[in-house]
């Protein structure tokens, strides 16, 4: 206990662990250990051939945080903003640094406008949107789904019944404020 | 080409887009043999991170076959076999400069705070990822290597994210000879994690998870002690009581956000979205950790707070550190390990899923059906 000098260290032996361990100590010395120090102070060849990269072509409507002074050189160009959820997130990202967890919550929000608009737009297409093959429970027959949950000490089930609801819960909501609406207008017609 | 495609919480598919483009003349374009699905991944899967769009191509880890190179690229051809490492960097910057890969502030428009990575939403750059037959791979100079021809897709696949990251927490721990390390969470970058304590020295290794599979596997793959969840009240006075009162002299936190053990703090953050992530196995490592310990955090949390016992980190005198890992560092040594047979990071890989059929590969892994450790994912080609 350490209520005394000594290191109550159970451990076995170096000559034990090297003998039981493939590769036992092999980094025991730091210079073994490519990130350490994390940030090292001899810059390393890191294979750039440029002092500052080229500027990959910019069309102008490409968002940034603020805390950016410009568009760094390269960036990501899938999923340009759009819609509705494309003005929440660009307020998001104009308006607010990253510090402010309005930004963040914004960016959540334009996350759930834009998944509940393409559910939606995707009705009016040749593949609507199926939670059923998108989802991933038909895998559920062939991965064991009785032998994989129980006696296994797992302690997520308490809450994964939750997960049905995530994903099924704003549906049925919504299936139901329509219905109320309808009888209600029914009733007042 | 096809390629798998976010289409809101839990819910992915595999549909037809455009094939990427030379944007930038450092560029290349890579035809990807194989993926894999990250433990990180599963918290875009389940609308975590924020921006995350429709229509996004998740995947950071990717082996492929060169296609194209854009004009100034000079060490890749077509064809050559390649591993591309999650972190996209530039390499000149100032942190690319200091050896800080995964800290690059040229690729990133949306956030300063974290660096590029490829299909890891628009808070990490806006890059389509790998679970797609092609991707766009920038700085083609700087990320990707050449795979040497004595090594397997399985472990060049573990070696783009999940085992260097597993690696690089042993560093970042900075073990001692016979110290006693504590790993929280036995999925790969835990598993990866443990397994490297040994190579800086540990004496003990001990790995904390609540599915039994998992624990066998930190047995048989990690030589790890294990410890189940549901067999202790308290995780933390278990550490204590293994370590006779002292506590672990480092503690790898290898969960993150979605840590389970405490069903108020998984369900507030993981489910109603109300925190960055869970804080369990960060408040476990910080409690489990001696005075004067260290505390290495791999575990990947979102830009929200999360609730962090941050005052028993004060008081105890603990080091944290924390990275997402600068992968092509980690490499020629880890090449090394594997070529002396002192590790294959491949034998974490349990199930090959075709892209077609990804939406059951990640409600796999989400729901840990079926002893999934780790799942690769599978194109046309190979």
């Amino acid at each position: 206990m350490p209520y005394r000098a000594e290191h109550p260290n159970r451990a076995p032996s170096s000559d034990a662990l090297r003998a039981r361990i493939p590769g036992w100590g092999a980094d025991l010395d730091a210079a073994q250990r490519p990130s350490w120090p994390m940030e090292t102070t001899a810059p390393e060849r890191t294979g750039a051939h440029w002092d500052f990269p080229e500027r990959q072509h910019d069309h102008g409507r490409r968002e940034r945080s603020i805390e950016h002074e410009t568009l760094p050189p390269v960036f990501g160009t899938a999923q340009p903003l759009h819609g509705v959820s494309g003005v929440i997130r660009r307020t998001a990202y104009r308006r607010f640094g990253e510090g402010k967890n309005v930004r963040w919550l914004l960016l959540v929000l334009g996350d759930r406008v834009e998944a509940v608009g393409a559910h939606l737009r995707s009705l009016a297409t040749l593949r609507p949107d199926n939670p059923i093959t998108q989802t991933g429970v038909l895998s559920e027959v062939r991965r064991h789904p009785v032998r994989s949950r129980r006696g296994h000490g797992r302690v997520d089930l308490r809450h994964a019944w939750l997960d049905p609801l995530i994903v099924a819960g704003p549906w049925l909501l919504g299936v139901g404020v329509v219905v109320s609406l309808l009888t209600r207008g029914r009733r007042h017609g | 080409m096809r390629a798998m495609t976010y289409r809101g919480p839990y819910k992915v598919r595999v549909e037809n887009k455009p094939e990427p483009k030379i944007e930038h003349p450092n560029d290349a374009i890579v035809r990807v043999t194989r993926a894999a699905i990250c433990g990180s991944d599963l918290h875009l899967y389940h609308g975590l991170i924020p921006d995350t769009r429709i229509g996004h191509t998740f995947g950071h880890e990717i082996v492929g076959v060169v296609e194209e190179v854009g004009s100034s690229v000079t060490s890749l051809s077509r064809g050559d076999r390649v591993m591309v490492p999650f972190n996209i960097s530039c390499g000149s910057c100032y942190f690319c400069a200091r050896g800080l890969l995964s800290n690059c502030h040229n690729v990133n428009p949306n956030a300063t705070a974290i660096g590029g990575i490829y299909g890891y939403s628009h808070s990490a750059g806006g890059y389509d990822g790998g679970q797609a037959e092609l991707v766009r791979v920038p700085f083609a100079d700087v990320g990707p290597s050449i795979i040497p021809e004595w090594l397997g897709d399985d472990d060049a696949l573990m070696l783009t994210d999940a085992f260097s990251t597993g690696y690089f927490g042993a560093q970042l721990g900075e073990i001692a000879e016979r110290e006693t390390v504590l790993v929280l969470g036995a999925g790969p970058v835990g598993l990866a994690a443990a397994r490297s304590a040994w190579f800086m020295g540990a004496g003990r290794v001990i790995v904390v998870d609540h599915l039994d599979y998992r624990l066998e596997k930190a047995r048989s793959f990690a030589y790890a002690e294990t410890v189940a969840i549901r067999d202790h009240r308290d995780i933390v006075v278990e550490m204590k009581r293994l370590t006779d009162g002292l506590g672990a002299d480092v503690v790898i936190d290898a969960v993150g956000a979605e840590a389970d053990g405490s069903a108020l703090q998984h369900i507030t953050s993981a489910k109603l979205k109300l925190q960055g992530g869970s804080p369990v196995a960060l408040n476990w490592a910080i409690d489990s950790a001696r005075k004067g310990g260290r505390v290495a955090v791999l575990g990947a949390y979102g830009p929200l707070p999360s609730a962090i016992r941050f005052g028993d980190a004060m008081n105890k005198g603990l080091t944290i550190r924390a990275n997402q890992a600068p992968v092509k560092r980690q490499w020629p040594r880890l090449l090394e390990h594997i070529r002396n047979d002192d590790v294959h990071p491949g034998e974490l890989l349990t199930h090959r899923i075709p892209l077609e059929h990804i939406a059951e590969g990640y409600h796999m892994f989400s729901a840990k059906l079926d002893d999934c450790i780790k799942p690769a994912i599978i194109t046309g080609m190979e």
